[in-house]
């Protein structure tokens, strides 16, 4: 889940289900620009800039608390994590986090952080009610990609250098499998019946769909786009939809996100957003999606139902992550 | 240690290259799971060659001598493949070896003996050429795959190359394509080349001139720098060197002073002192290079911090290189789950090998040289300027092999 992580996919639900139609939903997206060090807060509805909010240094990852008061935001320069009052837009308190993290995700019922210190080899584990790294799980060079499964007993972290996605049981936090992956694994997702893994390799090129029961990839999904350089795609951002149907995937320097089918896994279509997208929210209705174009400086919104770019808009300088909150 | 299985002893580039094909075949990816099966730990040697050799000097006062330069770099690498062999029962072992000074034919003899004995079969080279050359012509190498992490001399990618013979390290003329691609870019497209007297110092000069014929660049004029070297330290300080450049430079116009100063004996000097205002660039100023501090993209500062907290200074291009080769024996034992030294062999020169080394896309090596190819940064002196290849200067196949020796061009038999 990571940078583009919402609640648990049931609150997730039932926030689309109360909704109006039409996407006139009173959500706010939430992007982090990590040379700004702000969050922006953008409207849905105006699609421009009501907020924006200083943080620590290098702000990417973000996560919001079970009941969205308080967004959790990695600062890896500042080696800690911010936390967001949402509705003063203030950082009220800092919490321990283990060096540099760089992504992280909320237990679905618990209260506790994940974090991955990507400088460090280390997963930290963040007791939020104690406020402190209660425990650290030692993993391959360079983690970064956090998933969690909906019922919340097993996490899944990426190792860039080692290039594994390794299965951690959250109850023992013990690593109970290593799935080998391409080139520099970035972002892990469960889907939202929680059967299967997709995870991103960045260099490789592709994402890898692992089974969540036998560990096991049953789909590497890879991409070709006339007129791009096979090395321009380097996909990072994962959005899965929640019913089952769609997925979308960042393609970094490509300036394009593809949308996939999430049963036969066929390449639908590249949607061409700005330069280097990084991360990708769904709104809570699941009719739109925003990117974060980490060299052009701006936020893309798609329209997914009619399948067409609506609007590019400015968010700040180098936005990498984006989450929404219904 | 664990028996060495199918040492590749005699094997030959067919035999190696039919092992790709078979591996490319079977590298369907299966879970690992170290909690449920204990399988026998596989031990992969790797050997290290280097040789003693006098400490030098750099002519700026930031930079430390160093004395372990490459082997810092090959052992970071033996950590990096072991964090990762953790998880696949795989451990990794660095058997260093250094040749005395000077040209010693009974100690290289002895070294390649000692390495082979201790079942090395897969060995990081940081040799200057000629030793390096020497290395490869021992018997004793044969069986070996030598994985050069420090030559750029462009004969050994070509005229000199061995079909058992691979480079991490960049080539001369990878670093002054890199360098002409960006200045063209730029359309600084006339340059003054100052040379300095050693060999290594015309090779890059040659790379240059070459560079400047691919990409359109004119050198309009050449110089030798012929100046008595000295000490960098002397109470007299910058007054001399102040009134020698602007002298020394002083010719056609130009857009930037390209120099060619391997040994950093004079070109730290020419910055803010030519006699015209232009920048300088190539050995010194802005340096095409494999690897620099100041390069922070693709998450290469976590390679920093690790480098620097285990050698205490920073990482260079040597380093970089002889962290790449063993890095490329670790991804191939990863890759096929395996430590026969003939199969990562084959794997490391086969279609599906893929390494990432935090420049931003995968890196290959070159079937008809051996090559790394490779993005080639352009470093300042105090911040990353740009990484080549540069925008508009295609390839069929991939932008990197627009640095350096493309097929075509390629004068190495072994390879085709």
């Amino acid at each position: 889940m990571g940078a583009t992580t919402r609640g648990t996919g049931a609150a997730l639900l039932a926030a689309a289900l109360s909704m109006p139609a039409g996407g006139a939903a009173a959500y706010t997206v939430h992007v982090s620009n990590e040379r700004s060090n702000t969050i922006v807060v953008v409207s849905p509805e105006t699609l421009k800039i009501e907020r924006t909010i200083p943080v620590g240094r290098r702000p990417r990852g973000m996560v919001f608390s079970h009941d969205f008061a308080r967004l959790y935001v990695c600062v890896g320069d500042d080696d800690r994590v911010d936390v967001l009052d949402v509705a003063s837009g203030t950082v009220v308190e800092s919490l321990p986090s283990g060096p540099d993290p760089e992504l992280l995700v909320l237990h679905p019922t618990k209260p506790i952080l994940y974090v991955a210190n990507e400088d460090d080899n280390m997963v930290s584990v963040v007791d939020l009610e104690r406020r402190q790294v209660v425990s650290e799980i030692q993993v391959g060079v360079e983690p970064e990609g956090m998933g969690i499964s909906p019922d919340g007993s097993t996490l899944v972290n990426t190792s860039e250098t080692t290039n594994m996605a390794h299965f951690i049981d959250t109850t023992t936090l013990q690593i109970t499998d290593n799935v080998l992956l391409d080139a520099r694994p970035r972002v892990a997702r469960f889907t939202a019946d929680g059967a299967q893994v997709w995870v991103s390799s960045e260099i490789g090129g592709t994402v890898s769909v692992i089974d969540a029961g036998t560990r096991r990839i049953v789909k590497k999904i890879g991409f070709e786009i006339r007129g791009v350089p096979r090395e321009a795609i380097q996909p990072v951002g994962i959005e899965l939809t929640a019913d089952g149907k769609r997925a979308f995937v960042a393609l970094g320097p490509s300036n394009r996100v593809a949308e996939i089918d999430q049963k036969t896994f066929e390449v639908k279509a590249y949607h061409l957003v700005g330069q280097r997208v990084w991360n990708l929210a769904l709104s809570p209705d699941q009719t739109r999606l925003y990117t974060t174009n980490g060299v052009s400086n701006d936020m893309s919104v798609i329209d997914i139902v009619a399948g067409k770019v609506l609007k590019s808009l400015p968010v700040g300088d180098s936005p990498w992550g984006v989450v929404v909150k219904p | 240690m664990a028996a060495i299985r199918g040492m590749i002893r005699g094997a030959t580039a067919r035999r190696v290259l039919a092992g790709a094909l078979a591996l490319a075949a079977c590298t369907a990816v299966v879970p690992v799971s170290p909690a449920r099966a204990q399988p026998a730990v596989q031990t992969v040697p790797v050997g290290y060659l280097g040789q003693e050799e006098a400490v030098r000097t750099p002519l700026t006062f930031l930079r430390p001598e160093l004395r372990d330069e490459g082997l810092q770099g090959a052992r970071l690498g033996i950590l990096d493949n072991d964090t990762t062999g953790r998880f696949l029962n795989q451990d990794f072992e660095l058997v260093e070896a250094i040749l005395p000074r000077g040209d010693d034919a009974p100690g290289l003899a002895a070294a390649v003996e000692a390495l082979a004995a201790k079942g090395v079969r897969l060995l990081v080279a940081d040799l200057p050429a000629d030793r390096l050359a020497r290395l490869m012509e021992h018997p004793g190498a044969a069986g070996m795959l030598v994985l050069n992490a420090r030559a750029t001399d462009d004969a050994l990618r070509n005229e000199r190359c061995r079909a058992n013979l691979l480079h991490t390290a960049p080539s001369r003329r990878m670093l002054a394509d890199a360098l002409a691609q960006y200045l063209v870019w730029k359309r600084w497209d006339r340059w003054m080349l100052v040379v300095g007297r050693y060999p290594e110092d015309q090779a890059f000069a040659e790379a240059v001139r070459r560079a400047a014929k691919r990409f359109g660049a004119r050198i309009v004029e050449e110089k030798s720098w012929t100046f008595e070297e000295g000490n960098r330290r002397s109470d007299s300080g910058h007054t001399t060197v102040q009134s020698l450049v602007p002298t020394a430079t002083q010719g056609a116009e130009h857009h930037v002073l390209v120099v060619a100063d391997e040994r950093d004996i004079f070109g730290e000097y020419l910055a803010y002192r030519t006699w015209q205002p232009r920048p300088v660039a190539g050995t010194q100023g802005l340096v095409p290079t494999g690897w620099d501090r100041v390069h922070e993209q693709w998450g290469a500062t976590q390679l920093h911090s690790r480098f620097e907290k285990q050698a205490g200074r920073w990482m260079t291009q040597r380093d970089h290189a002889a962290w790449l080769a063993v890095r490329a024996v670790g991804e191939a034992a990863t890759r096929t789950r395996s430590a026969d030294p003939a199969v990562l062999a084959a794997h490391i020169k086969g279609p599906d090998f893929a390494l990432a080394a935090f420049k931003g896309q995968a890196l290959s090596f070159r079937p008809w040289d051996g090559q790394l190819r490779q993005p080639i940064l352009l470093a300042g002196p105090r911040m990353l300027v740009s990484v080549s290849p540069q925008d508009g200067f295609l390839h069929p196949v991939s932008t990197l092999d627009t640095l350096g020796d493309d097929a075509a061009d390629s004068r190495c038999g072994a390879g085709k």
